[in-house]
């Protein structure tokens, strides 16, 4: 029976998050002393012991990044905090900053110290501006107790864009763009916000780092699977009883979050599939479910464990009709700057439509897998390379919802 | 405060654009083309490039639109949580389609993606502001707040 373990959510629901007291009476901000009293290179090298993988998706090595703004000599460095929590499904970066916001700006001002940067940034989502509120608090609090030494943090607010998710739209929106992503390299490492070298770790990576500074690199990669150590906070949605959050460690499998935590499908009826990662993740059918959510693990089986969101469908749920609102979705938060994505979203949605409208045929199914193999290769950035993965996982796994619909 | 004023307030704001614009939206729930020239001029960028900005991010109107804007949410969770009857019944009680405005200028109606509160879906929000667990039957009363 899985368990939760809550490490990034040590403080959720037990210390008034707009009361910095009591974030240091809990412990908060001893990292952060013992960190500078730690060699720079002594203290990226814990952080890249504790095998730290990025939480927003991606599962870079955190400390590794880290390594890549220390070696880059500039006059100026930034540490941004990539709150644009966008996935469908996904309230987990909210909760973190809702529950404990300092366990973020502790973080920040951690990387910044191990990295030489002195500036932050936290880029909030614009659905968010009741969080941004706390966030500003939360920072005000920490000047006036003079936690964060000479490390100042700005909040800046997104507009309604996915794509600014992707961490060079990110920093083009925060330098009053249109949120396109860029070529890469050079990487943000080296050349990022307004071409200094920057670190974009996600809101869970940093509530992660105090915690790892305080116990060493080798408690935290000791937890959970060996090459994706820690916890994940999941957050549960759709055909699910228990529709709520869990921090679990990363070994934890997918039948133990949905049957064990999640209390299983709601009303009596069938599971049928699971996404998880969000609305780019691929559909999981019960044959897989002992996989654990581990992003290797989840890799191996063309899935994605991306922002921790799991969506649960039971057997009444046409796979057709829920792909094609998330088809729909990619066609919307498409940017446009690179043909792949541009077409590609639009042409998806579009042989979706016709299937579910009933004017599908064969060839349209094999035309849909020609273009997500395309897509997934030729797209700029992960938008446009993870969007097909819902359609040629359902394609793959539930075949018979698209048939049952052909000419 | 007029929107020149209002933008004024960022112009030393680096890439302050975006904070300039959700501070025009607060006062005047959409970007008037004046005022996307004025941020322009503002923020030394050309009137093309402010108009990208503005039409790029979904949260931004460059058309007039209804003082209190009511979106509801269409991604995954949401849509297998009825939100299409809540579409409808909202629909029904503005008399507006979804894209549209009421006639006394204060409704507008649009389709959002996820807004992170799917622990009680389906949702929908108001200013910004979450309505959690939204059934057709508990429409009128949500409403009724901003008449």
């Amino acid at each position: 029976m899985a368990e939760e373990m809550r490490i990034v959510l040590r403080n959720y629901g037990k210390i008034d998050p707009l009361n910095i007291d009591e974030y240091i009476a809990a412990g908060g901000y001893k990292a952060l002393e013992k960190a500078k009293g730690m060699n720079k290179i002594d203290l990226i090298e814990e952080v890249k012991k504790s095998n730290l993988r990025g939480r927003g998706g991606a599962g870079f090595n955190c400390g590794q990044k880290w390594f890549f703004a220390y070696q880059t000599n500039a006059d100026q460095k930034y540490v941004v905090c990539n709150a644009d929590e966008g996935e469908p499904g996904t309230y987990k970066d909210r909760l973190i900053m809702q529950g404990d916001p300092q366990s973020v700006l502790e973080g920040m001002a951690v990387c910044g110290y191990a990295i030489g940067a002195n500036k932050g940034f936290i880029y909030c989502r614009g659905e968010y501006p009741y969080v941004v509120d706390i966030l500003n608090q939360a920072i005000d609090q920490a000047k006036a107790k003079g936690v964060l030494g000479d490390f100042d943090i700005e909040v800046r607010m997104g507009a309604g864009a996915y794509v600014c998710g992707e961490e060079t739209a990110l920093i083009e929106s925060i330098e009053g763009h249109r949120g396109e992503p860029r070529f890469k390299p050079p990487f943000p490492g080296v050349e990022g916000l307004w071409g200094k070298p920057t670190i974009i770790n996600n809101v869970e990576t940093f509530a992660n780092i105090p915690v790892i500074v305080d116990k060493g690199g080798d408690w935290y990669a000791a937890i959970g699977a060996p090459s994706y150590p820690g916890t994940k906070v999941l957050t549960l949605t759709g055909d699910v009883n228990n529709k709520t959050f869990f921090e679990v460690p990363t070994s934890t499998t997918i039948r133990e979050v949905v049957y064990g935590l999640g209390g299983g499908v709601a009303g009596g009826k069938k599971f049928k599939a699971v996404q998880i990662g969000g609305t780019s993740g691929g559909f999981i059918p019960e044959s897989l479910l002992d996989t654990a959510i581990s992003f290797d693990a989840m890799s191996a089986i063309g899935a994605t464990l991306g922002s921790g969101a799991v969506f649960v469908m039971d057997e009444s749920r046409d796979m057709v009709d829920v792909v094609s609102k998330i088809t729909k979705f990619f066609e919307h938060e498409s940017c446009g700057k690179c043909a792949p994505c541009r077409e590609g979203t639009a042409r998806m949605n579009e042989l979706v439509g016709k299937i579910k409208g009933g004017k599908g045929s064969a060839a349209d199914i094999a035309l849909l897998k020609k273009l997500g193999g395309v897509m997934s290769i030729a797209c700029l950035c992960g938008l446009g390379q993870a969007a097909p993965a819902p359609v040629l996982t359902t394609i793959g796994h539930f075949a018979a919802d698209y048939e049952d619909k052909l000419v | 405060m007029s929107y020149k004023e209002i933008i004024a307030k960022y112009a030393e704001v680096p890439g302050g654009i975006i904070e300039a614009f959700h501070a025009v939206e607060k006062e005047l729930s959409f970007l008037p083309e004046e005022a996307i020239a004025e941020a322009a001029r503002v923020f030394k960028v050309p009137a093309a490039e402010a108009f990208g900005v503005a039409s790029f991010y979904s949260m931004f109107s460059t058309k007039a639109r209804g003082k209190n804007v009511i979106r509801l949410c269409e991604s995954a969770p949401c849509h297998v949580a009825g939100a299409a009857e809540v579409v409808a019944a909202i629909e029904k009680e503005l008399g507006i389609r979804m894209g549209e405005s009421t006639n006394d200028g204060l409704f507008a109606l649009e389709f959002t993606e996820c807004v992170g509160q799917c622990q009680a879906t389906p949702v929908i929000t108001i200013n910004s502001k979450p309505y959690l667990d939204v059934t057709p039957a508990i429409i009128p009363n949500i409403l009724a707040e901003y008449k």
